[in-house]
């Protein structure tokens, strides 16, 4: 600090001085942080308290953060009820998360290097009405391809869930801007070694893409478990439900068993939670990429 | 490759003599047919490449618009095929339909609500997350955690958990602790609390995700700004955040703005489980009421009325977003 004294003649805007103002105003700072964190972090508290709680715990006007003991009892008591399709939902939504994040990296994968890449003369042609497609959400035009999809006799069953979202043209158009800027050198040694566009692509490209391929599919993935709308109007049997429409239909029904209620959002949302801290990285550039999806 | 071969003929054309010319007219036949068989297979490539796409969303968007359209000049009750068209009644009709019109008011009412908040409050916890040195990533995961759940989730924990009528929900326990009785939030029509449930629970799942938006903006106004103001006798705080930090926040701004509007248009999931039953009159969405025509009632005519009117909307705002965004334009 002394020598730091000496000189203090020259402005030295980044090294800080600890001054009351500042002191107090990193308290502040920190202290709302905080609070701010335990409000978000209490819904997920909620899910977990009740979740494991007796009725009797959760109805009692004198609320308490935690509650008598922890019965672990429920989530068999969960698994094997009759009235609650939660596996079905889970195994269901498992699969189409599954298969929609997989099919729509892939298709869209493709097309987007389709059209950065390939010299075709309608290839701006055909970009301009995917570009189109970006315009229109796919929730507003769910009643025009549930006629479609229904007249395909695709209510109820699993490719009816899956395959009207794995074409993306926001996916696709994000792939397109990637390859744009994908070093044509390394492209061109492909070439050299004798590789077509097929080759030049799946050993050369698609090692190298490794990071926008996990962003865009942890957001697909996420999207395609939360999604509830579409599943909700496909899905019109309980054997067909994913496990939004499953608690959904739950929270709905008359006599709400609210341990197990809330026991099955904690389950359901627990993958994600897992997805999200491994890769969290790739979600918040997933996200800034993509602005908002889904 | 192919350039050099077309400048050879190029050269010939400088001495024209007779057999010369029938050599390069040859050429350029050959040439001519070794592109057309190039541009063949590149177009074959391309194909392969985007074919899937392309054919996907041929089936999956642009019919189902075009079949829309149709459906909505006609009857289609509990069909999926038109029977007799009827013109632009079902269009008449929806416009006429109080439900309609007072869904796309519920919109508007929820935009005012959840626009202004969302925006207010993920700007704040940019500013307050990039301020602070320690423990920022943590911060950051906490506020951006609520975007792995899903809208029904969320619904069931506000609706059963914090929000309940009982009283041993959440919100009526605060409500005892300032000796206050215990409140119908949900089902009570006036005063309309069960606003405060449907803005709050949107703002929980949503505002990580403009958080990140805007702290992207942060990260990107070049420090030595700040410095030169310092320098000029700014203050650091509100002067500096006024004249340098909002005004180079605008794209994040606009960006946050826009897709939040676009957003609650489709708003959904939560209204559709939180005021399920009865209370779903009180607080309607364009889409929850298009589902009941369409869904329930199984009226496609009207119902595709109702989806292209909304997709008109829709589009109308996206394209205020370009604009504003400045997609399209040169600089």
């Amino acid at each position: 600090m002394a020598t730091l004294v000496s000189q203090s003649m020259r402005p030295r805007p980044h090294k800080p001085k600890l001054t009351t103002g500042k002191v107090v105003s990193a308290i502040l700072r920190y202290g709302t942080l905080i609070i701010m964190a335990l409000f978000f972090l209490l819904p997920f508290y909620l899910m977990v308290r009740n979740g494991l709680a007796t009725e009797m715990d959760i109805s009692s006007p004198q609320w308490s953060f935690f509650p008598g003991s922890l019965h672990f009892e429920n989530i068999t008591e969960l698994f094997s009820d009759p009235d609650v399709p939660f596996v079905d939902g889970m195994i269901n939504s498992t699969l189409v998360a599954v298969l929609q994040t997989t099919g729509q990296i892939l298709v869209c994968m493709l097309a987007g290097y389709g059209l950065a890449r390939i010299p075709y003369r309608w290839s701006n042609t055909i970009f301009y009405s995917v570009l189109l497609t970006l315009m229109i959400p796919f929730a507003v035009i769910f009643v025009p391809v549930y006629v479609i999809v229904s007249s395909f006799q695709w209510v109820n069953t699993l490719q009816g869930l899956v395959v009207p979202g794995i074409f993306s043209g926001f996916t696709t158009f994000l792939f397109r801007q990637f390859f744009l800027s994908f070093p044509h050198e390394l492209e061109e040694a492909g070439r050299v070694d004798g590789l077509g566009y097929w080759g030049i692509f799946w050993r050369i490209v698609v090692p190298n893409s490794g990071g926008i391929i996990s962003a865009l599919s942890v957001i697909t993935f996420i999207a395609a478990w939360n999604a509830f709308l579409w599943p909700l109007a496909v899905g019109q049997d309980s054997s067909a439900y994913t496990i939004q429409v499953v608690i959904s239909a739950f929270m709905n029904s008359q006599n709400v068993n609210m341990h197990e209620l809330f026991l099955s959002t904690a389950i359901a949302i627990l993958p994600l939670v897992v997805i999200f801290f491994i890769l969290q990285r790739f979600i918040v550039e997933g996200y800034k990429q993509s602005g908002l999806k889904g | 490759m192919y350039s050099e071969k077309k400048v050879e003929p190029m050269k010939s054309l400088s001495t024209p003599s007779q057999p010369e010319i029938i050599s390069l007219r040859n050429d350029t036949k050959a040439s001519r047919q070794r592109i057309k068989q190039q541009n063949r297979k590149a177009a074959l490539v391309f194909w392969c490449f985007a074919g899937p796409l392309i054919l996907g969303l041929t089936v999956f968007f642009y019919i189902p618009i075009i079949w829309a359209v149709v459906l909505s000049f006609a009857n289609a009750r509990a069909t999926l095929t038109p029977t007799g068209f009827v013109g632009f009644q079902n269009y008449i009709d929806m416009f006429k339909d109080s439900a309609f019109t007072s869904s796309l008011g519920t919109f508007l009412l929820f935009a005012l609500f959840i626009v202004p908040t969302t925006f207010a409050a993920s700007l704040g916890m940019a500013l307050l997350v990039n301020s602070v040195k320690k423990a920022q990533g943590f911060f950051r995961s906490v506020f951006f955690l609520p975007t792995a759940c899903s809208y029904v989730l969320a619904s069931a924990v506000w609706r059963m958990g914090i929000f309940s009528g009982t009283d041993s929900g959440l919100a009526n326990t605060v409500l005892h602790l300032f000796h206050l009785n215990s409140f119908d939030w949900i089902t009570t029509p006036t005063p309309p609390w069960f606003w405060l449930v449907l803005v709050t629970v949107r703002l929980w799942l949503q505002v990580g995700i403009y958080m990140i938006i805007f702290v992207a903006g942060l990260q990107e106004i070049p420090r030595e700004l700040y410095e030169a103001s310092y320098v000029d006798g700014a203050k650091k705080g509100w002067e500096t955040f006024r004249a340098i930090t909002f005004p180079l926040l605008r794209n994040a701004s606009i960006s946050v703005l826009l897709l939040n509007i676009i957003a609650a248009f489709q708003a959904f999931d939560e209204f559709y489980n939180i005021m399920f039953g009865g209370n779903l009159s009180l607080a309607r969405p364009p889409l929850v009421y298009i589902y009941q025509v369409a869904m329930f009632n199984q009226d496609f005519g009207h119902g595709s009325a109702g989806a292209l009117i909304l997709t008109i909307i829709i589009i109308a705002f996206t394209l205020l977003q370009g604009r504003f965004l400045g997609f399209g334009k040169k600089d």
